[in-house]
């Protein structure tokens, strides 16, 4: 009996010995089950190329709060945020990848988007069509605070992309569109998932916003709700990027393979994974998510930096228009 | 220095005790604080009490302080109470009920908010019944620290009331006492050490508390955001150090709430005489 | 038997409406989608690895949270020195600081740009991290459970058996330690939940490696983060069932003290 479990335990010894390679994954909160499929095909093609078995070890969380992790310490070969802005800070501040960090994968380090999209109620009985009904009257709409949320910040930055588009350019315009529109935003949960939860489970408010695969997740976890989802015309194109932490890849002795595993999340294989994981592929777009015009945050504010300066820092136009203590309702 | 002509005591093991508790409490405490309070310092004077006297900060504070304070009360009275009832009266359940004090302590704190505002939510069980909101308001901010503040008033009374001897009331009564006169002649000045204690740690905690509040307090600014809600607001921006300026704040808010109550305590300890 | 009424009714329904009803949500939700997922959620891997580490950490801070109680209780009840209130604020800060700030704390000791941090102790992101954040929001537990018990209690009993000549630690073990069974057990219990239940200082120190670093609470927040509400809630349930085994163990030690009484006092009286 003893020798048994000797032997079980040698057996599992040897096994762990063979694992060549263990990268680590630090990335976002709803991405475990794109990655779990994503490292088991990675694993078995770096294999494949005889370069031994790669296990990779994944941790998920805010992206901002896992930023911050990588910062204070958190020894990664790759991160998989959800905005730029995230990965910056790290290149930046603890100074683990250049500064130019974006230009070195194709598609601005992007292999997969996604965007911003309304989830209503069975039968969209309050008639949300798009940006503009979210500003109407009676009208109550859930998003998370993006101040706290990462993610967040999509939903902000898109109706503000949406209104400066249709006033043809008018700043005025645009921060009086998204004053109305968070005034009519009853709960600001501080995060995704605690909007989500008090827009389905507590039945609170007419509309959510949230990225289109988070729409999707949600609607597959309450399938009994019915929920619908609405793809405005126009929104924005939400880019989680992927990096190569350098400084970290290099001590843990991983930079190729690190590198070749970002560099497969651009192949045939890895998009296809990132379609199911119902991610918009860069590469191979296909035809399974709803034609909308999207734009970029280049194009909107010329990048993460900027559009934080002027959004979302302390005093900034988020704080100006989100008063609700003082429009007394 | 410690050990003046006043300490005239046999009982042995000062020196071991209080090196302990002092080395302990300086590795763990002590240090990291002062740290916080150094970190401080990468703030100009004028920045630091700017961020600190932000409009929205300042009303964080108030809404903190308030519902800490109510729900703390709340649990004084109540816990009270419970402990009494869970100690010295024998009901079907009593064991079940004991059980379930401990919950808010073992749930991670999302859990409890999430719960809690399922529970008090327009739609939720006892909302529905209640006919006004809780849940997203000021008053859901104040059940989220009545529910983690709770055991630390039960579980500091109980010890103290399995203690106390049944036989001083009885005599007490015999001796032709009232309830009433037992009660505050004899219960209350030997529980109300324990009492001061567990409320005291329910504010402070309550003080603290994010994980669960976020979720049933709707974080809308100047009217339901609390004060560590800012403080993640900041970290979130990288702003490490408008965050450890808001900590600041808030830790030098509970060190002196818990400071004066010590104080009164070790006052009235004195002034009734510690045998 | 009026009073008790009251006392019973007014118990149950504030504990119901605090306590109890947001446990039945808990366990509603976790058996939304039937006994089956909720035992594969327990069942899965990673969480198996968050129950051991979870276990690990409890008991590691409950025997600190032991060891620094009596110490600091004994310190403060049995003399008299200056600054003693102050010593007692620090005691009691640990619950005071948020739970924000705590991991705060700890990535301005540890972290890359911290203090220690180029020492590289490897303590945060990895199993000494969380032990300590666990440590740290938990010390305080049997400390404040003793300290009032202790005063309440006076000494005069120690300083007769001293002066019996009983040493030090005699003492301690037969007189003292008798006498303060109830808090030690309560702050326990305390330290225990609370322990286990941590989860904003945890958070920050542990980075929520999968299958490695993870807590249960941490396990439930991301389960809950992915869209996964069911598996979190079971998770959960799991935590709130832990806290009820310590209870369990609580009675069952409560019994076999009483067992223990009635034959010392049968023997005496023999």
């Amino acid at each position: 009996m003893l020798s048994l479990v000797a032997a079980g335990m040698a057996g599992c010894g040897s096994g762990r010995a063979d694992v060549g390679t263990t990268l680590r994954n630090v990335s976002y909160d709803p991405t475990r089950e794109f990655y779990q499929a994503f490292n088991r095909v990675f694993s078995e093609y770096w294999v494949g190329r005889g370069k031994g078995a790669v296990e990779v070890e994944q941790s998920h969380g805010g992206s901002g709060k896992q930023a911050r992790s990588v910062i204070d310490g958190l020894e990664t070969d790759v991160v998989t945020l959800a905005l730029a802005y995230d990965i910056d800070a790290i290149a930046e501040r603890a100074k683990l990848l250049p500064k130019d960090w974006q230009r070195r994968l194709p598609h601005n380090s992007c292999p997969y988007t996604s965007t911003i999209v309304f989830l209503v109620r069975q039968g969209n009985p309050k008639g949300i069509r798009g940006w503009n009904d979210l500003t109407r009257g009676g009208v109550q709409v859930i998003t998370a605070n993006p101040k706290t949320g990462g993610g967040a910040r999509w939903n902000y930055l898109a109706a503000w992309g949406y209104a400066l588009g249709e006033s043809g350019g008018r700043e005025a315009a645009a921060e009086e569109f998204v004053r109305a529109l968070y005034l009519n935003v009853p709960v600001l949960d501080s995060g995704a998932r605690g909007a989500t939860t008090t827009f389905v489970q507590r039945g609170l408010g007419d509309v959510l916003l949230c990225w289109e695969n988070e729409a999707y997740l949600a609607r597959r976890e309450f399938a009994t709700e019915q929920l619908e989802m609405v793809s405005p015309a126009v929104s924005i194109q939400a880019e989680p990027p992927v990096a190569l932490v350098d400084v970290r890849a290099e001590q843990r002795g991983n930079r190729a393979a690190a590198q070749a595993y970002l560099e497969y999340l651009y192949t045939t294989g890895g998009q296809t994974l990132a379609r199911q994981h119902f991610f918009r592929p860069s590469v191979e777009p296909g035809e399974s998510f709803a034609a909308m015009k999207l734009f970029t945050v280049e194009e909107l504010e010329g990048g993460w930096a900027a559009a934080h300066q002027k959004h979302f820092r302390d005093n900034a136009i988020f704080d100006r228009i989100y008063r609700p203590g003082r429009s007394g309702g | 220095m410690a050990r003046g002509n006043k300490n005239a005591t046999i009982i042995p093991g000062f020196g071991l005790t209080l090196g302990v508790t002092v080395a302990w409490l300086s590795a763990l405490v002590l240090v990291p604080l002062v740290l916080l309070f150094v970190r401080t310092t990468a703030l100009s004077w004028p920045k630091f009490v700017e961020i600190v006297t932000d409009e929205r900060a300042v009303a964080s504070y108030k809404l903190t302080l308030g519902c800490a304070l109510a729900a703390a009360s709340l649990n004084a009275v109540m816990g009270s109470i419970i402990a009494w009832t869970l100690v010295r009266v024998e009901f079907p359940g009593r064991r079940l009920l004991d059980a379930v004090v401990d919950l808010p302590f073992a749930l991670p704190t999302a859990v409890s908010g999430i719960a809690l505002t399922a529970v008090y939510s327009r739609n939720g069980w006892i909302g529905q019944a209640l006919g006004f909101p809780v849940a997203f308001t000021p008053l859901g901010i104040m059940v989220a620290l009545t529910f983690i503040g709770l055991p630390f008033v039960v579980r500091t009374l109980q010890p103290a009331i399995e203690d106390l001897d049944p036989g001083v009331e009885e005599a007490a009564g015999i001796l032709g006492a009232s309830r009433m006169q037992t009660f505050f002649r004899v219960i209350a000045p030997a529980l109300l050490p324990s009492l001061i204690t567990g409320f005291a740690l329910a504010f402070s905690r309550a003080l603290g508390e994010y994980g669960s509040v976020i979720f049933i307090s709707g974080n809308m600014p100047l009217r339901t955001e609390i004060t560590p809600l800012l403080i993640v607001t900041k970290l979130e921006q990288f702003d490490y150090a408008g965050a450890t300026a808001l900590g600041a704040v808030q830790l030098t808010a509970s060190f002196l709430m818990l400071f004066s109550i010590n104080l009164v305590q070790w006052w009235t300890a004195r002034k009734t005489g510690v045998r | 038997m009026k009073w008790r009424v009251l006392l019973v009714g007014l118990t149950v329904l504030f504990l119901s409406l605090f306590l109890l009803v947001p446990l039945a949500a808990i366990l509603v939700e976790a058996l939304r989608k039937g006994a089956g997922a909720y035992v594969r959620a327990l069942l899965d891997p990673d969480a198996m690895v968050a129950i051991r580490l979870t276990l690990l950490c409890a008991s590691i801070a409950v025997v600190a949270s032991v060891i620094f109680g009596i110490c600091a209780a004994w310190a403060v009840t049995r003399f008299r020195f200056p600054g003693k209130s102050l010593l007692l604020t620090f005691i009691d800060l640990p619950f005071a600081v948020s739970p924000v700030v705590a991991g705060l704390l700890m990535v301005l000791v540890f972290g890359g740009q911290g203090w220690l941090g180029p020492l590289h102790l490897g303590v945060l992101f990895a199993t000494p991290g969380i032990i300590l954040a666990t440590i740290f929001v938990s010390f305080p537990f049997v400390a404040r459970e003793l300290i009032p018990l202790m005063q309440e209690q006076g000494t005069e009993e120690e300083e007769a058996a001293l002066l019996l000549g009983a040493s030090g630690w005699q003492t301690f073990v037969r007189i003292t330690l008798p006498k303060i069974k109830w808090g030690l057990l309560y702050g326990v219990i305390l330290a225990n939940a609370r322990a286990m239940g941590e989860f904003g200082a945890v958070s920050v120190v542990s980075g929520h490696i999968r299958g490695r670093t993870n807590t249960i609470p941490l396990h439930v927040e991301i389960l809950y983060n992915e869209y996964n509400f069911v598996a979190a809630f079971a998770v959960a349930s799991l935590l709130a069932l832990l806290a009820l085994a310590t209870l369990g163990a609580k009675a069952l030690l409560e019994w076999k003290l009483r067992r223990d009484a009635e034959a010392a006092q049968r023997e005496a009286g023999a």
